[in-house]
């Protein structure tokens, strides 16, 4: 498959882009932020996003989707991250419904068709610590009556506060198990924070919840494969709106550059302002590839995915950071004031930055994988 | 079984056939790159025999028309044949100015004589061809180049000199840019080939700090040249100069820029070991490697959607530039850290353990990838000026 975006993928950009923009552009996070949202992201957005079959998208059509790929959730979390969009499409529909439908059973038959229909938002309980190590989770899982009792703290869980239901990792006797923990269970907490970008991580406290034994996401102690499903997507997915958004700095400071005199000349006139940009523009380009190529690589379930994951985490990482510096730096004073939006971009690109392990991470993981 | 797979697996099945054994080898020194030509000495049999074989299936020149040596393959049989070769570590058959550069010119630019003239002999790899564009004054600002012929009706006289030649001392053909119209900068170039026995021409190889010399100044004192012997028209040299840096850029830009792009941290933890967590032994030179593998991968992708997208004139025009541009450095930056991980062995100049100093050598050539085909600096002024359209650049 060539490294581009084919036919139906380009009629998808052309129908998606010009919908978030015109329903959620950066005025709308504003929006949010500034009347005290307590949510996190609109419902009404929601609602339009699942008129279009958003939500859905990755969702076999089995359970209602439209059994797309991940290239093309990436389509749409660029246009997410290019608007600084407020939304649970990452975690519900990319993270999600990658562990439920690896699984399958009980709750992919449960949860999948509520996705795709847009009633459930879904968050992703994975994280215990202020750093991502999923392979050191502590939280307990221990067989009680005929289910599970689960206890633990698991922390950066966004949408946790509202989400209808948690995928929460935790220690089994002779592995990992995923747990699908509704919202309403008793023994669970979600401490809402508001991060740097507006968006609401939550604490979570686990404190002896009690579920049945379908609870369980897959099987009992085999849910290694389904945590590294979720992982991919999500990394791949944060990756994807990451472009965005270092696309969306970009374009906003290259615009500028064209705009601002100084000195009697527009200072996109300096060569010292020219090469930087230039430089930019070539390692955004180098990042929209590379995620290009983990996500052909999930879609075709290649075994080098893993790796170009990563690859994809830390390079897009690198390049959306520089854009978002490059681009408060280059506008000056008014970059640095909240009226104008390119701070927006910068506090963004460091949450997704963050999320699902960030660039040392992953620069770490590559190393692993390549025996050293 | 689509066309695709079915054409994979013949090229699959003829490579496993005709490719000889050691010609399936890394490339250990400079005579195991195959550069064809009227003098070229074969290393070994094996060396001859590949490029007599993909010659005579028009496989040294794979996406050329049949007509002119090619196998006339489609983009995306080019790009099965590549994986496939690249899959059996098969070495090229025949490397050459002629394949990248006058080659891609005379398609564009040549008449039908030219081509059948020119193009056969090139893949055939009988006629081994040098690039005649950089001089003393004129380096990345090309265009004031000197080298003049002077108009003597059937046939010019050219005088003046180049350098950076590659390799001029061992061609047999030049592809030369002289000026033809004083008055006229940019229009008053011809782009002209000439044999590089023909009398005045003299090459003078350049010691680099590398200690080798694969460029050379080239003398050219009344050196007459038929007017017949020109691509595209007289004093519009300048189009196909342009036409072939493009080019040249487009070829840096599909696997030559980044150099050898597999993990460098993985090769060293072979060669030096790792301790008992299992990673390299030196933590900050492994964080190093493995952020600078990130970008090798990285690059990787690019190139490949770079090339998916050039072939089917998807890319940008001027995308080329950045491609040269990144994996220049990246290159560069994969030498300093070979220096890094062969520590003090990696200084030593002429030692047969090391053989010859390659490390040293290698690292000091890489200094040249962001210098030559175009700076570093001017890949980033056309990247201002022709994508991102910054004013003034």
């Amino acid at each position: 498959m060539p490294l581009y975006h084919n036919d139906d993928q380009a009629m998808l950009k052309d129908s998606v882009a010009p919908f978030v923009a015109e329903q959620a552009p950066v005025s709308h996070l504003r929006k949010l932020r500034d009347s005290a949202d307590a949510t996190g992201f609109s419902r009404e957005l929601w609602t339009q996003f699942t008129e279009m079959g958003l939500p859905g998208m990755l969702v076999p059509e089995a359970h209602g989707g439209l059994g797309m790929g991940h290239m093309e959730a990436g389509i749409v979390l660029e246009e997410i991250g290019r608007n600084l969009t407020p939304s649970p499409f990452l975690s519900t529909s990319v993270g999600a419904v990658a562990a439920l439908a690896k699984a399958g059973g009980t709750q992919a038959g449960r949860w999948l068709p509520a996705i795709a229909s847009g009633e459930a938002i879904i968050a992703l309980a994975i994280d215990e610590g202020a750093k991502h190590r999923p392979d050191r989770i502590a939280a307990t899982a221990t067989r009680a009556g005929n289910g599970f009792r689960l206890d633990g703290k698991k922390s950066f869980v966004l949408h946790g506060h509202v989400a209808d239901m948690s995928i929460v990792a935790a220690k089994t006797d002779g592995g990992i198990t995923l747990f699908a923990v509704p919202r309403d269970a008793k023994g669970v907490t979600a401490d809402p924070r508001r991060l740097v970008d507006s968006s609401f991580a939550s604490h979570v406290t686990l404190d002896g919840v009690e579920v049945d034994a379908d609870a369980v996401i897959g099987e009992v102690d085999a849910g290694g494969e389904i945590l590294d499903a979720l992982l991919a997507a999500t990394r791949t997915g944060a990756a994807a709106e990451m472009v965005g958004v270092g696309q969306g700095a970009m374009d906003m400071t290259v615009t500028y550059l064209k705009e601002r005199k100084q000195f009697g000349k527009l200072i996109g006139e300096f060569q010292g302002l020219q090469h930087r940009a230039a430089h930019l523009y070539g390692e955004m380009e180098v990042a929209r590839a590379t995620v290009m190529k983990a996500q052909q690589l999930l879609d075709e379930g290649n075994e080098g995915a893993k790796l170009m994951v990563s690859v994809a985490k830390a390079k897009a990482g690198r390049a959306a950071n520089l854009a978002v510096r490059e681009g408060v730096q280059m506008h000056g004073g008014i970059g640095m004031t909240d009226e104008y939006d390119i701070g927006l971009y910068m506090k963004r690109d460091r949450a997704l930055a963050e999320y699902m392990g960030d660039v040392h991470y992953h620069i770490d993981q590559v190393a692993r994988m390549n025996g050293y | 079984m689509s066309d695709l797979d079915a054409f994979r697996a013949e090229v699959r099945g003829w490579l496993e056939a005709n490719c000889p054994a050691e010609m399936r080898e890394p490339i250990r020194e400079e005579g195991d790159v195959c550069w064809g030509g009227r003098n070229w000495v074969f290393k070994n049999d094996a060396q001859k025999q590949w490029l007599e074989v993909c010659a005579a299936k028009g496989y040294t020149v794979p996406d050329w028309p049949k007509a002119y040596g090619g196998a006339g393959l489609t983009p995306e049989q080019t790009k099965i044949f590549k994986q496939e070769m690249k899959r059996i570590h098969a070495r090229s058959p025949l490397d050459s100015f002629g394949i990248w550069m006058l080659g891609p010119a005379l398609l564009q630019f040549g008449t039908e004589e030219q081509k059948v003239q020119y193009l056969n002999p090139i893949a055939r790899g009988e006629i081994r061809w040098c690039q005649g564009y950089s001089e003393p004054g004129s380096g990345s600002d090309l265009v004031s180049l000197q080298t003049f012929g002077e108009d003597k009706g059937d046939h010019w006289v050219v005088n003046g000199s180049k350098i950076w030649t590659s390799y001029a001392d061992q061609a047999d053909w030049i592809f030369c840019l002289v000026r033809t119209d004083k008055a006229n900068k940019y229009q008053g170039i011809t782009f002209m080939l000439f044999d590089m026995a023909s009398k005045g021409v003299t090459t003078k190889p350049i010691l680099l700090i590398s200690g080798n010399s694969p460029f050379c100044e080239t003398f050219f004192d009344d050196v007459e040249v038929r007017k017949t012997q020109y691509v595209g028209e007289i004093n519009r040299g300048w189009d196909v100069a342009k036409y072939l840096l493009g080019h040249e850029r487009e070829m840096i830009s599909g696997g030559g820029a980044g150099g050898d792009m597999v993990s460098i941290g993985g090769a060293f933890a072979k060669a030096f070991g790792k301790n008992a967590a299992g990673e390299l032994d030196d933590p900050i030179l492994r964080a190093e490697m493995a952020a600078f593998d990130v970008d090798v991968f990285a690059y990787r992708a690019m190139g490949e959607r770079f090339m998916d997208m050039w072939k089917t004139g998807r890319a940008h025009p001027a995308s080329s530039n950045m491609m040269k541009y990144v994996g220049t450095e990246l290159n560069k930056r994969r030498h300093e850290l070979v220096m890094s991980g062969g520590g003090s062995e990696a200084l030593e100049w002429d030692s047969e353990e090391t053989k010859g100093g390659a490390r040293a050598r290698g690292w000091l050539r890489t200094k040249a990838n962001s210098i030559e085909g175009g700076t570093s600096e001017v890949m980033l002024n056309v990247i201002a000026k022709r994508i991102l359209d910054l004013p003034g650049a």
